[in-house]
């Protein structure tokens, strides 16, 4: 029985070395060579400083941006490091909210949730998107329905003082159908269509 | 649920299909030692592992022999990545500054990706150094999965050969696995999901400024590289915390049909494999049908479901309904790139096979929607299951149905023209009593002892999910989870480590056990007695048995968790 033990040892020393060295090495060579800006994480910068990256979505709470979903990421209490505090869309800890669909507090905080957005936004003409009041599955989903633009429209074309058609052929420009007409949903980036505002409409400072 | 929803399902299984037959041509061909068209490539390198690592490819192993290096390889794995993990404080590539992981944490994860399961009780991105997820959870996705697919070859050549005593060389059949197929389709895979924005680096996490001034640490990584074999091996341990959610980690819709069909692909791929083999491709054809329709039927559960969204939350008036512009249903834990009809198929794709990624939240799924996955898994893992590891169970179910439909004629039962006598009928069974008795059996510890119910987050039937859950998919080798259950704990770490084992070894060695037995026998040719195993009335009768001894050892316990939630949540009663 001895003679296999010899093999096992000497096959996963070389097998750690050719798929756990050799194959993430090369292909980080090869893939940062084709493809370098999605090798390392599609980042967008603005002004020489990076904003964020294409596919990361992050929080807007001004009035002027359109609004992410809600995010149930968290992050080390800066009080007791030995705590998680909510701090959404950190980037370095994806996590849905796993809410129980038949828990009280779960329906209790989707409530809030409904009247919150609907408080914030008193000009939408359509009923409230279910992904506006739904935290995604990673936390850091970047982008929102067309729909969930169209609820917030009147709140941003307000706030940057806007015609809104004139914003809503912005918002255009930028939604993204299904891949090849098929594949996914319809959606719309929201950091890419944020940038977007700013770049046509600049904020006073 | 819409057309468009429907349109994306049909695709899903002719991408898979397309894909499963000729690599399981090519995958036959690899495992019978013929010539293949990556022979230039592959050939010399295969030559050269043997040389250095004393193998020596000529020599055939008994059953007991194959079994005990397959053991003595895994155990191996198991201690190098638990040192690897132990000690990633000292070693280089580690930008985020991870400490060293906890010892029964580590220990846990060890079993999990030795055991192709992929259970994670820890956060990838907070917890593990780039150099643990290359030189640990990379490798171990490959080696674990050229494990199954080795075990499940062993077993077509107990079908395949007569009067034999030997069942191949378990070091041969995993260098093919990993070099051959493995290897290569990972290399083509990486550079896709690259191409499609997925992150493949070695750099520091990033610090964004947001729009509205705040800061953004964003994690990096080799994460293509190690996502591309996740998939293909049916591993699903994610490189991220949200695993193929992470927009990092299936950036596209077109990703996600990667991920989804690579999934499945090399399982599908194996069945075709297996006709080729043992000369008779009907064979395959009928088991590729039953996974198939099964599969299906989950998925059009998952679906509907979800697309249905939770009433309580549509009460509040707000707008579930599926259209062009907005993805409807219940969208909790779920990325709106990918919609509904994408989780949901990715939902049960994941759990038919053992893969065990997610690109949504199971536990925030709606009670019957939730209860697809579990019940897949449930089912033994055979809805392609995991590499090598389905087909193989399948295999154990096909002999309890021709031993069943023998009882009805009175005849000793065979298949592919070997006699199923006493022996192999026992060792099935063996293998099929493994689940009931490490899912119940440790669901019942944890719903009994204090330590097991502080880690569940959610009140009412739901928590019972969670653990059921998790002990179901630890048994089942498949690491998805119903993540509210806090699993990070001595308790956890500890008895789902004992479920993997488990759900990994005792069905393997009894397999092997089956594979050495059927070798030894002679090959009896069909008589007009023969009860055919490649018509439609044997595909009824094979997915019966595994739904009626599935359905009866877990309909009470079902009934207490996901369905009474169910009805809860639709009479507004809420916990």
């Amino acid at each position: 029985m001895f003679k296999q033990i010899l093999p096992a040892i000497l096959l996963t020393l070389l097998l750690s070395l050719l798929l756990g060295l050799g194959y993430p090495l090369a292909m980080t060579g090869i893939a940062g060579t084709l493809f370098p800006a999605q090798a390392h994480g599609s980042l967008i910068e603005r002004n020489g400083q990076v904003v964020g990256s294409a596919l990361i979505g992050q929080g807007f709470d001004k009035p002027e941006y359109f609004h992410s979903r809600p995010s149930a990421t968290t992050g080390a209490d800066p009080a007791d490091s030995t705590k998680t505090v909510p701090s959404p869309y950190n980037a370095s800890n994806s996590m849905g909210s796993n809410a129980s669909p038949s828990s009280k507090a779960y329906i209790e905080s989707t409530q809030a949730l409904v009247d919150q957005i609907k408080a914030e936004n008193p000009e939408a003409r359509i009923p409230v998107p279910v992904d506006l009041v739904t935290a995604s599955g990673s936390g850091l989903d970047p982008h929102v329905s067309p729909a969930a633009i169209e609820y917030q429209l009147p709140r941003v074309a307000k706030a940057r003082h806007v015609a809104e058609a004139e914003l809503r052929a912005l918002v255009a420009s930028q939604a993204e159908g299904r891949m090849l007409g098929i594949l996914g949903e319809a959606r719309v980036n929201v950091l890419k269509l944020n940038l977007a505002l700013d770049e046509r409409w600049p904020q006073a400072k | 649920m819409n057309a468009a929803g429907i349109l994306q399902i049909v695709i899903f299984f002719a991408v898979v299909t397309a894909g499963a037959i000729p690599l399981g041509t090519y995958m036959a061909r690899v495992y019978s030692g013929e010539k293949t068209w990556l022979d230039p490539v592959f050939k010399p390198i295969e030559h050269l592992i043997y040389k250095i690592c004393l193998i020596k490819p000529d020599q055939e192993q008994h059953w007991t022999v194959y079994a005990f290096s397959c053991l003595v390889f895994s155990v191996i794995g198991l201690l190098l990545m638990y040192a690897v993990m132990r000690l990633q404080a000292l070693l280089p590539l580690n930008p985020a500054e991870m400490s060293a992981v906890a010892p029964d944490l580590a220990f846990n994860t060890a079993v999990s990706f030795t055991t192709n399961t992929n259970w994670q009780n820890y956060g990838g991105e907070s917890t593990m150094a780039y150099l643990t997820q290359m030189l640990g959870m990379t490798v171990k996705n490959f080696v674990s999965a050229a494990t199954g697919m080795a075990v499940l070859v062993a077993l077509v050549r107990g079908f395949a050969r007569r009067q034999a005593k030997t069942v191949g060389n378990f070091y041969v059949d995993s260098v093919r696995s990993v070099l051959y197929v493995l290897l290569p389709l990972s290399i083509v895979v990486t550079l896709a999901l690259v191409w499609q924005g997925m992150p493949q680096n070695l750099d520091a996490y990033v610090e964004a400024t947001t729009l509205e001034g705040a800061k953004q640490v964003i994690a990096q990584g080799p994460v293509a590289s190690q996502v591309a074999i996740k998939h293909l091996g049916t591993n699903g341990g994610g490189f991220f915390n949200a695993n193929s959610a992470h927009p990092f980690e299936n950036p596209t819709a077109l990703t996600n049909l990667i991920e989804m069909a690579g999934q499945l692909l090399i399982s599908a791929g194996l069945v075709f494999a297996f006709g080729r083999m043992i000369g008779d491709k009907r064979q395959a054809r009928a088991l590729y049908i039953a996974m198939a329709a099964m599969l299906a039927v989950g998925i059009g559960f998952a679906y509907w479901a979800e697309a249905g969204g939770n009433p309580q939350v549509q009460a509040m008036g707000v707008d579930i309904a599926s259209t062009d512009t907005a993805p409807g249903g219940n969208m909790e834990g779920k990325e709106v790139r990918f919609g509904i009809a994408n989780s949901a198929i990715f939902a049960a794709s994941t759990t038919g096979t053992s893969c065990g990624a997610v690109n949504s939240m199971h536990d925030s799924f709606t009670p019957i929607g939730g209860m697809v996955p579990l019940v897949n898994i449930m089912l033994g893992e055979v809805i392609f299951g995991g590499v090598g590891a389905g087909l193989h169970g399948m295999i154990v179910f096909v002999i309890v149905a021709v031993f069943i439909a023998g009882l009805m004629v009175g005849r000793t039962p065979e298949y592919l023209g070997k006699k199923m006598e006493a022996k192999e009928v026992k060792l099935a069974v063996l293998c099929i009593l493994i689940f009931p008795l490490s899912i119940l059996g440790f669901g019942a510890l944890a719903m009994v002892l204090p330590v097991g119910l502080s880690s569940i987050a959610a009140p009412g039937p739901h928590g019972l999910s969670e653990v059921l859950y998790a002990f179901t998919s630890a048994t089942g080798n498949n690491g998805s989870a119903f993540g509210g259950l806090s699993g990070n704990t001595l308790f956890y770490n500890t008895t789902l480590a004992a479920a993997m084992l488990i759900g990994r070894f005792l069905i393997i060695v009894p397999t092997l056990a089956i594979a050495g037995s059927l070798a030894a026998k002679k090959i009896v040719p069909p008589s007009a007695g023969t009860f055919p195993t490649h018509g439609s009335l044997f595909i009824g009768l094979l997915i019966a048995v595994i739904v009626v001894i599935g359905g009866l050892t877990f309909f009470p316990v079902l009934a207490l968790g996901p369905i009474v939630e169910h009805f809860s949540l639709a009479a507004g009663t809420l916990f």
